[in-house]
């Protein structure tokens, strides 16, 4: 018997991956049908990129519950990661696209254009609107597109590594760390912002959403594209979570955020697993930025400034942390709220002697819902549902089998 | 006798306090011993000190054969290297099951990239079963420790530290907050465990020491004020002014 149970395949032992695998393949399914390039056009393709950014959203959201809601780190740096990812497969994205606009216009010339000459006109057109025409040296590796993907998770995953070891080393915790991530996207958004740190700037990059070599592919497909790379990375990324924090490795990792001072009793080196969760989950961020990105068109340094997130603590706070649905649900729900209030179609609300404008005051609804959620369901829309299905909270194996061996699992 | 552990005259002031003067004892492999004391007189200082969870100022640690020093080790290291340490308040996970807790605390590759490769098999799930009776949770351990009573979640814990195997056992007040009953069971679990590793309990209570029935190590002011049986530390005319006569 206990052999049959440890050996059942992991994916049967959590049935709530398959509940989110189907959901979320019947969506990307339907919203495909619905889509103006492959179905009948009922969803626009606005709504299309809407719903492919969401899901990018939903992915960010999955690695912070990973980091908040299990480690225990309330990491307001995130979104850093998230951004960085934008910015990396951005480069290549802008690069690529005005060589090939470049190379068209000195098509023409008696002598074919050299190498370097081409790259001088990149490097005009690109960094003009600084002042520039030097290509920085951090761009070096912008003509190639599997470079700059690797860098999209190399990047983010070294950088929140030094900065995870140099913190956690230190023991540095609770509010002074949360304080410490968000001085560092800070940080990098300040560094952003400067015209000379080779990323244009406040201009940030632009034009993302046309892929180069793909010209001849309208935004209607290319939006139905990114929406299937969106659902595939977030599918991805909830079996690989969701095994993360199952068995003995999730175990210490709640046990960490419960007690670390025990668990260094107990001969677990602390620093470590929070140096791979922190480290996993800021590379799955950044692959979630570098598919937004695209769909949004348009990156520049606000997206790292320390609001965006906090909107991401905020979103995996509704939805539930420590349950990796409940992130899902936090992000696509009150993200895609949020942009049907701040889109100008809520109606307004005419009260007598004022009229409740939601663009103005959908802030300020977000923030009274966040209260409340704290307040009166403390474990989120997660925890509802858990109630709704009967699920007592984080008891995991509930005596399918009684006997003993049953719960010592993967 | 080789020593297990040898303190060699440790120091450590806290704000200009010194909660530990020139401290100097030795553990040999599979002892039993008692270190009593009045309050402030650095017991827990001391298991602070071997844990690795304080720096002394002065003087070493020195565990193992051949001897090395546990000062440049982190807790975990300590932890690793077979010292297990039982806390005065019980501190399990109560988030966790029964099982989960035991299963964390099996002795086993602490990585965390071989912790996630970990896979459970027969071994690892009799082993947890076995643990489990042995402590009196069997029935318990599908339930989430907190859900256990003040008296279980102590059992679940030294549990949890026999999962450790270490090879010495600081033990801090193992008595507090247990029925007559309970002490008589814990006093001859220590009495067991102490035939095949070192074992240092912390004590107030004279009564508990008695039974335990071994070598005794008075602490004062953060030195040691006398060392031998019981009866022969009690006789000590100064134990008997700083702490047995008051």
């Amino acid at each position: 018997m206990t052999e049959k149970l440890t050996r059942q395949p992991f994916i049967l032992r959590n049935p709530s991956i398959l509940v989110v695998l189907a959901v979320l393949a019947v969506f990307t399914v339907a919203v495909t049908l619905l889509s103006q390039a492959y179905g009948n056009g009922t969803v626009p393709t606005s709504t299309v990129k809407v719903l492919g950014k969401t899901l990018c959203l939903a992915l960010a959201a999955v690695a912070m519950d990973l980091v908040w809601g299990y480690l225990g780190i309330l990491s307001l740096g995130q979104m850093a990661f998230f951004a960085l990812g934008g910015y990396l497969i951005g480069q290549w994205l802008m690069y690529a696209r005005t060589e090939s606009i470049v190379a068209a216009s000195l098509a023409g010339n008696p002598i074919p254009p050299t190498p370097a000459e081409l790259q001088e006109g990149v490097a005009n057109q690109i960094f003009g609107v600084v002042g520039s025409s030097d290509l920085p040296l951090v761009w070096a590796f912008a003509h190639s597109l599997p470079i700059q993907l690797l860098l999209v998770v190399a990047v983010p995953g070294l950088l929140a590594l030094a900065f995870g070891w140099l913190a956690f080393r230190s023991r540095v915790n609770g509010v002074y760390l949360s304080i410490l991530t968000q001085a560092m996207t800070l940080a990098l958004a300040l560094w952003l912002f400067q015209n000379d740190s080779g990323f244009r700037g406040n201009n940030g990059l632009s034009g993302l959403q046309n892929i180069p070599g793909l010209d001849a592919v309208d935004q209607a497909t290319l939006s139905v594209w990114f929406l299937w790379a969106s659902a595939l990375a977030l599918g991805l990324a909830y079996v690989l979570a969701a095994w993360l924090v199952s068995g003995k490795f999730g175990s210490v990792v709640r046990a960490i955020r419960d007690d670390e001072t025990r668990v260094r009793f107990l001969g677990y080196p602390v620093e470590g697993f929070k140096l791979v969760v922190f480290t996993l989950a800021a590379m799955i961020t950044a692959v979630a930025g570098a598919l937004y990105y695209p769909q949004a068109g348009i990156i520049n340094p606000a997206e790292l400034m320390p609001i965006a997130s906090i909107y991401l603590a905020v979103w995996v706070a509704i939805g539930g942390r420590g349950r990796l649905y409940g992130a899902i649900i936090g992000a696509a729900l009150v993200s895609l709220l949020s942009s049907w209030f701040t889109g100008g179609r809520a109606p307004d609300i005419n009260l007598p002697g004022y009229t409740v404008n939601w663009v103005d005051w959908w802030q300020v609804a977000l923030g009274i819902g966040f209260v409340l959620v704290t307040l009166s369901a403390p474990k989120g829309i997660a925890g509802i549902v858990d109630h709704l299905g009967g699920i007592r909270p984080p008891r995991r194996a509930t005596g399918e089998v009684p006997q003993p061996a049953q719960e010592a699992k993967a | 006798m080789s020593a297990l552990l040898e303190v060699d005259s440790i120091s450590v002031s806290f704000d200009g306090f010194r909660a530990i003067n020139n401290l100097s004892f030795n553990i040999g492999e599979a002892e039993l011993r008692a270190v009593i004391g009045p309050n402030g007189a650095g017991k827990t200082t001391f298991m602070d000190i071997v844990t690795g969870k304080t720096r002394p100022d002065a003087g070493d640690v020195k565990w193992g054969t051949p001897p090395k020093s546990l000062l440049k080790m982190n807790e975990a290291q300590i932890a690793r290297a077979g010292i297990g340490r039982k806390f005065q308040r019980p501190t399990v996970f109560e988030d966790q099951t029964v099982a989960d807790n035991l299963t964390m605390a099996l002795k086993a590759n602490r990585n965390p990239f071989a912790v996630l490769g970990w896979r459970p098999s027969v071994d690892s799930a009799g082993k947890v079963a076995e643990l489990a009776s042995e402590v009196g949770l069997a029935a318990q351990i599908t339930r989430k420790a907190g859900e256990l009573s003040h008296g279980q979640k102590q059992w679940l814990e030294i549990g949890m530290l026999l999962a450790q195997e270490p090879r010495l056992l600081l033990v801090d007040e193992p008595a507090a907050g247990m029925t007559l009953a309970e002490r008589e069971q814990t006093t001859a679990l220590l009495v067991r465990l102490a035939q095949t590793r070192a074992v240092v309990v912390v004590e107030h209570d004279m009564d508990f020491v008695r039974r335990l029935n071994c070598k005794v190590t008075v602490l004062h002011q953060g030195s040691v004020l006398a060392e031998g049986s019981l009866d022969h530390v009690t006789r000590n005319p100064d134990v008997i002014e700083v702490y047995l006569g008051r």
